[in-house]
């Protein structure tokens, strides 16, 4: 079932957010709101905590939130199971994909395509269906066919799956992206292939928090918001200009900044 | 750690079994327990031969002074064999002529079981022989089968009807002697299939057995003997699923096959019997003994099994490759969830020149389950030019679960190549999530995963079987996450 959702709501709101890992408060208070319709960048030093939020935003196991709220379309996402949060439109490109043995691509793609369908009540593709639908995305992003029937992510180069994620996302059609350093490892060739991929997925409905540490995917996916995230607080908010900014002066001014 | 998700799974887990109906039918039953008396009493119910039931006697007069095996990695509570049932068969007259003859609740019962007896299996190209606790009762497509001269039917049909096939090649592959259960069923089988493909031909469709333990306190002895005769191809499929009852029921069944010259069979069982309940209570013990004997040369013989159900399971389909340039093949899944045991893999036993053989064994296991793969490759000293190639992996699900492999090696032929490689690995915490943020459940994400890790061994099942064997792994580990 689809979830009861407010229209006027921001897409998300994540309101003075709190988590900790292995008993160390990682994210101190996140503050940070993404209408639908927007692009937000999010970049920060490493160790900051960006994967951090993009894992506590896909309900990953093992953060303790110990504050704050988050809200989905005006409704409470911490309530919410990964898998439930997926099937609503939450898509998390992983900065480090993981590997599973055995199961081929084409598998996987087709049972994630389906378990996502099923909930939004559409029918099932089959495997003839299926094969139609990941060709042409997989030519979209220069995902060769001979991938997917490799299991997932095993053995791929870095960049083999960053653009395997892009491709997951395709199909996936999510409603919230969240892009954690997808430009990390892809030669400039690919970069600029992924980044049109992304591109092409922007909508008013759909908006998007892209992590990333380089200015040039952002010359692709202009970003309405750049955010620094620095100590696990949003540091600094700015428009597309702090990102060049940045490029120039590195993160020393937000050196303990902070508790 | 452990996720909310997992916890939810976990609940799954008390999903009942969904086999676990009693049919309600009078039974013909043997007296309680075990003596020569219900041996007699077997026989004349079948109206045997006089030889066979000498043969049934001299097993069970040396099964007196065997032992149950200890060497494999099980443990169960001492079996009381007196406290059995040996003979249980549906009440008929005469037995039926026809399927109108059945008894309309067996047939509920296989309808039930998903065995497809009327146009079911005519559309699957299925022909099924089910047996019903120890009695054949209705054999379909048998008129298309005797047309290219193919035997198909119960043992207890075939000792009456092919009295010199059956005495030729009963226990020439799997001795009276040759071990606890399997001297045990020689003494008290009571059914099981008989197939005979003549030299030359290629049976046309897959041969399928369903075999049901229904009545209480029942222990379930078949035998089944396959012939396939120079240049004959023969595939043969055994489905198996028991009721759920809370004391432990016995199944020792011994299955012998023949390949002669260039003859090809090809066995495939998915085993789902009752594995007990989430704390290990109930649930069959499988203790069975299948073995193939390649006898002619170039002839191949190869088992394909999932092994899924029972409490314990002690088995171990092997084949013996005397003709030169004969192939044996052994390609396994066994799962094993909550408290079960699995002890099972294969022996390849290489006489003949330039003979092969070809192991590949997946263990999957969950919750508090062992499992061990137990393989023997042999070499005699004759076996010039002879291969194995053994791949064993282990798949583990939590952190309570064992896996072991014990691989013995002999080889007395320095030409002989044997190689063998061993993988041990764990679902980790990052692949389901990774699967859960895709949108799949935990259960969905297992068992893709794990048809995954099993895709070697399921597709050498015929299609029909393969399907359902993806389901039944995906089933058989529901609630096995955490
Ligand atoms: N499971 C864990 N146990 C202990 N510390 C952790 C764990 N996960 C993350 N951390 C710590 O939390 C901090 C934030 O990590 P995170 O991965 O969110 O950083 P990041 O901003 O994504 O960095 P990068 O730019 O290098 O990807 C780091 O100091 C990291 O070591
Ligand atoms: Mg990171």
């Amino acid at each position: 079932m689809p979830m009861a959702t407010n229209n006027e709501a921001p897409l998300l709101e994540i309101r003075n957010l709190r988590a900790k890992v292995e008993g160390r408060e990682i994210l101190k208070g996140i503050d940070l709101t993404i209408p639908a319709g927007e692009v937000h960048a999010v970049m920060g030093p490493n160790g900051s905590g960006k994967s951090t939020l993009s894992y506590v935003l896909a309900g990953r196991d093992g953060y303790e939130i110990t504050d704050g709220t988050v809200l989905y379309r005006g409704r409470d996402l911490l309530a919410l199971k990964p898998e439930e949060r997926a099937c609503d439109g939450i898509f998390l490109a992983f900065q480090y994909p993981v590997e599973i043995p055995g199961v081929t691509g084409f598998n996987f793609l087709k049972t994630a395509v389906n378990s996502v369908r099923r909930h939004r009540g559409e029918s099932e593709l089959d495997a003839m269906q299926f094969l139609k639908l990941v060709r042409k995305k997989a030519a979209d992003l220069g995902v060769g066919e001979e991938m997917l029937k490799r299991a997932v992510n095993s053995g791929f180069s870095g960049g083999e799956k960053k653009r395997y994620e892009a491709l997951q996302m395709a199909l996936l059609e999510p409603r919230l992206m969240i892009l954690d350093e997808t430009d990390s490892g892809l030669d400039i060739d690919a970069l600029k292939v992924v980044a049109e991929g992304v591109t092409r997925m922007r909508s008013p409905e759909r908006g998007m928090l892209v992590i990333t540490h380089y200015q040039r995917i952002l010359d692709y996916i202009l970003p309405d918001r750049v955010h620094v995230l620095a100590h696990g607080q949003i540091a600094q908010s700015g428009g597309p200009e702090l990102a060049h900014e940045l490029e120039r002066t590195g993160y020393a001014q937000y050196a303990g900044q902070a508790a | 750690m452990m996720t909310d998700g997992m916890d939810q799974v976990r609940s799954l887990a008390e999903q009942k079994y969904k086999y676990g109906f009693i049919t309600d039918i009078e039974a013909d039953v043997a007296p309680k327990g075990l003596s020569e008396d219900t041996i007699r009493f077997i026989s004349a119910k079948k109206n045997e031969p006089e030889w066979l039931l000498e043969w049934r006697l001299r097993a069970y007069r040396l099964w007196l002074n065997q032992v149950e095996p200890r060497w494999a990695k099980i443990h169960h509570a001492p079996i009381d064999y007196q406290d059995s049932y040996y003979y249980s068969a549906p009440k008929t007259k005469d037995g039926p002529k026809s399927m109108d003859e059945v008894d309309p609740k067996l047939l509920e019962t296989y309808e039930k079981l998903g065995v497809p007896l009327h146009e079911r299996a005519i559309l699957a190209g299925v022909a099924v022989d089910a047996v019903f606790d120890s009695v054949s009762v209705a054999t379909t497509y048998k008129g298309k089968l005797e047309e290219l001269g193919i035997i198909f039917m119960s043992m207890s049909e075939a000792v009456t009807k092919h009295p010199d096939l059956v005495r030729r090649y009963l226990g020439s592959v799997v001795p009276y002697s040759d071990n606890y259960f399997a001297t045990l069923n020689s003494a008290v089988f009571t059914d099981g299939s008989f197939v005979y493909v003549p030299p030359g031909v290629h049976c046309p469709m897959e041969l399928s057995t369903y075999f049901r333990i229904n009545a209480a306190n029942t222990g379930q002895f078949e035998r089944t003997l396959i012939i396939a005769d120079k240049g004959a191809y023969v595939s043969y499929l055994e489905g198996c699923t028991a009721p759920m009852r809370d004391e432990n029921q016995l199944h020792a069944a011994v299955v012998e096959l023949v390949a002669l010259d260039e003859a090809q069979i090809k066995y495939s069982t998915v085993q789902n019997w009752y594995p007990g309940d989430e704390n290990g209570k109930g649930g069959i013990y499988n203790f069975v003994t299948k073995r193939g004997a390649c006898r002619g040369r170039a002839s191949r013989i190869s088992w394909t099994q999932v092994e899924t159900g029972s409490a314990i399971t002690w088995k171990y389909p092997s084949c013996i490759l005397q003709g030169d340039d004969s192939v044996g093949e052994f390609y396994s899944v066994a799962i094993t969830n909550n408290y079960q045991q699995a002890d099972t893999g294969t022996k390849m036993i290489h006489i003949g020149r330039n003979t092969r053989s070809q192991i590949i064994s997946k263990g999957i296991s969950a919750g508090h389950a062992d499992n061990t793969y137990r393989g023997l490759v042999r070499v005699l000293p004759k076996a010039e030019g002879a291969r194995n190639h053994t791949q064993c992996d282990s798949l583990l699900i939590g952190n309570h679960c064992g896996a072991h492999t014990a691989p013995y090696i002999e080889s007395r032929n320095p030409s002989a190549r044997i190689e063998h490689e061993a993988t041990t690995s764990k679902i980790s915490e990052d692949q389901l999530f990774y699967a859960r943020q895709r949108g799949m459940s935990s259960e969905e994400a297992v068992s893709l995963i794990v048809n995954g890790f099993c895709r070697d061994v399921l597709q050498h099942l015929p299609m029909e079987f393969a399907v359902e064997a993806q389901k039944l792994v995906g089933i058989s580990l529901e609630g096995s996450v955490g």
